[in-house]
């Protein structure tokens, strides 16, 4: 398989140079061309910070993002960086808040279009906007209308059609589903699912809720202050949870069951109980396609979990 | 839940409309339910359904375009839906019925330390003022697992984080020492982990305080955890109420199995998820029969002429579905809630389908 987006050893830091804050830490991951891959973690974690680098809005401090092939972190030539705009959008959190108030629906959507780099006709771009709302499940008659007319779950359509519109090959989803309803994340994530599979996209997909990433996600990373602690396809990292902050994680989701759910153990993870002074911990594949990061005896301990 | 317990609150027929440029929402349609002495209840249902209205009548909290149209809400020897002055409802608010509201980066003053905002509860509520309080507030702050109480006392509310503030609202509502306390969405605005253990305290604090407590959700997976009893809200109205087992193993209406369905936990991958298509009706309409009808994928005709009324399942567990209804044709419900069924009745925890069927027809 093609690998589209390559995180190679990318560190990110805040702060003044005297005091930096090291929000991601030698972080690597590749993403396939196609697959939906899922970045989970909690708050404070860095994995809105990983994505906010691949689209370019935080500038990395150390190691290479590469999209296609090509370097897409650092500087690039006006025609570059133009492209890569294009072909990686956004959606965002919050569908209340990452919306023009002032704007209406169709130029919300056409945004991007009007972006130097693309030349479109008046009739072109009302032909793609309409394409694109339809795409989301949404009427061409809305795009007359204002954002605040609209119910959170079609607001995160608008936003989706907005990303859809540029018709991009990767698209970084940072939650988009954590600020809607029960009832309406189904039938967004639906529609994700679906337009990978009718468009072929390829998404990055951040989350703090592991319930949500095991659905839609191929292959999951999950990462804790700023590094990536495991690594693995989704259905294996579910069977044998290794690292103690995914068996955490995974304690934590709830279950609509209340037998299950009040006979349930919650493991807390404490980073404390790794003995990492000795060695540094290690990047191990323990079966195939499902890394762990761990000290030499973490490591044997995760190789005779997944034997067992 | 064998033992019978005592009713707590009871609400009759609760109406309530909101006036809006002109025009009348009904966002509670005559709503029905008791509160028990002791129990954790749970109040489910999508944005906008009313939930929050809902409780919000029980602290007099509503915005000052809405106003109660009928019914009533007892508690204790008072008709709390009649009350009007302020001065009677700070009675109420606090000292008797607190609440812990949805996220807790807005709920506590940012100019104040979290100490002077507990101690202010405790002054109210409890008289306790100076040092006793500051020792009372320390020792909450403990209970909610706050580490270094005496340090963190003197803290703003910027020095936390999402789950430390959260603790510290729950502390701020139990320094009241109240008898009932309402959990409006505790934990939405929380990472999982976090989630998990707030609602651990909440439990703890409800054990040590004999609270009652009301959650607000709209997470199911929530509700499992918390509630011994549930109540299903959608567009103003209480659509099915049963023990938590009743409600997760044996759901009766329509639109409890799709909220049940449309879980992304119980999600197949490959599949697509259920999904519950259209959108909650026009409150500022009126609504003809059964409100989740226009939503049902195999609704009855019946549904959209006439109102369900509430049928028994069991003494404990009310649908408001014609489904009960002994003329209705059986429906089978999707997949999901099939086996969860098939569960409850291989655990022992719910009735076999022809006797509850058998109850709904005596109503």
């Amino acid at each position: 398989m093609k690998k589209l987006v390559e995180v190679d050893h990318i560190s990110v830091q805040f702060g003044s140079r005297r005091h930096p804050f090291t929000a991601v830490d030698d972080v690597s991951f590749d993403i396939y061309q196609g697959e939906i891959f899922g970045l989970v973690g909690e708050s404070g974690s860095g994995k809105t910070t990983i994505g906010r680098s691949i689209i370019r809005v935080n500038p990395i401090s150390a190691g290479e993002i590469r999209f296609d092939g090509k370097r897409i972190s650092g500087r690039l030539s006006d025609r570059d960086d133009q492209q890569v705009t294009r072909d990686i959008q956004m959606i965002f959190q919050d569908p209340m808040s990452s919306l023009n108030e002032r704007a209406k629906v169709g130029y919300i959507v056409a945004e991007g279009l009007y972006a130097p780099g693309n030349r479109f006709t008046e009739e072109e771009r009302r032909e793609k906007v309409k394409k694109a709302m339809e795409e989301v499940g949404l009427l061409p008659e809305f795009s007359s209308r204002f954002p605040h007319e609209f119910s959170g779950g079609q607001r995160q359509r608008i936003g989706i059609a907005r990303a859809l519109v540029m018709d991009p090959k990767f698209i970084v989803a940072d939650e988009p589903i954590s600020a809607l309803d029960v009832s309406i994340r189904a039938q967004v994530l639906n529609l994700l699912k679906n337009l990978q599979q009718e468009r072929g996209l390829t998404y990055l997909f951040i989350a703090h809720d592991l319930s949500v990433v095991r659905f839609i996600c191929d292959r999951i990373a999950v990462i804790h202050k700023g590094r990536i602690v495991e690594l693995s396809e989704s259905e294996k990292l579910f069977a044998h949870p290794l690292h103690p902050y995914t068996r955490a994680l995974l304690s934590a989701i709830p279950q609509p069951d209340p037998v299950e759910e009040k006979k349930k153990q919650l493991i807390v993870y404490d980073p404390s109980l790794h003995d990492y002074t000795k060695e540094k911990p290690a990047w191990e594949e323990i079966e195939p396609g499902h890394f762990a990061l761990g000290s030499a005896k973490e490591i044997e301990e995760y190789r005779r979990i997944v034997e067992a | 839940m064998a033992e019978k317990r005592e009713v707590l609150v009871s609400i009759k027929d609760l109406c309530f409309d909101f006036t809006l440029r002109g025009q009348t929402l009904h966002a509670l349609r005559g709503i029905s339910l008791d509160i028990l002495k002791g129990e954790s209840l749970a109040i489910v249902g999508e944005s906008g359904s009313g939930k929050s209205v809902f409780v919000a009548n029980l602290m007099g909290l509503n915005a000052s375009n809405g106003r109660i149209t009928g019914g009533s809400i007892l508690y204790g020897d008072k008709d709390l839906a009649k009350i009007t002055d302020e001065t009677e409802w700070n009675s109420i608010r606090g000292s008797r019925i607190a609440m812990v509201m949805q996220d807790p980066m807005t709920s506590l003053n940012p100019l104040k330390t979290i100490g002077w905002q507990i101690c202010e509860a405790l002054a109210l509520h409890q008289d306790l003022h100076g040092e006793a309080a500051k020792q009372e507030a320390c020792r909450i702050l403990t209970e909610v697992g706050i580490s270094e109480p005496e340090r963190r006392y003197k803290q703003f509310p910027h020095e936390f984080s999402g789950g430390m503030r959260q603790r510290v609202v729950i502390a701020i509502a139990v320094a009241c020492k109240p008898e009932i306390l309402i959990c409006d969405e505790p934990t939405t605005a929380l990472d999982v982990t976090i989630q998990a253990q707030i609602l651990g305290i909440l439990k703890k604090m409800q054990k040590t305080y004999g609270l009652t407590v009301v959650y607000i959700t709209h997470d199911l997976g929530v509700v499992a955890n918390v509630a011994d009893r549930v109540a299903v809200m959608y567009a103003g109205d209480i659509v099915e109420v049963g023990t938590s087992n009743e409600i997760f193993y044996d759901p009766k209406h329509p639109y409890t199995w799709a909220l049940l369905s449309s879980l992304p936990q119980l999600g197949i991958k490959g599949k697509p998820l259920y999904s519950i298509q259209g959108t909650p009706p026009d409150l500022f309409q009126e609504i003809h029969g059964d409100a989740f009808a226009a939503r049902n994928p195999h609704p009855l005709k019946i549904d959209f002429v006439k109102r369900p009324p509430m049928f028994k399942v069991s003494d404990t567990h009310f649908a408001r579905t014609w489904l009960l209804d002994p003329r209705a044709p059986r429906m089978e419900p999707p997949e999901h809630i099939r086996v969860m069924i098939d569960k409850g009745r291989a655990l022992g925890l719910t009735g076999t389908g022809a006797e509850t069927a058998e109850k709904g027809a005596a109503q």
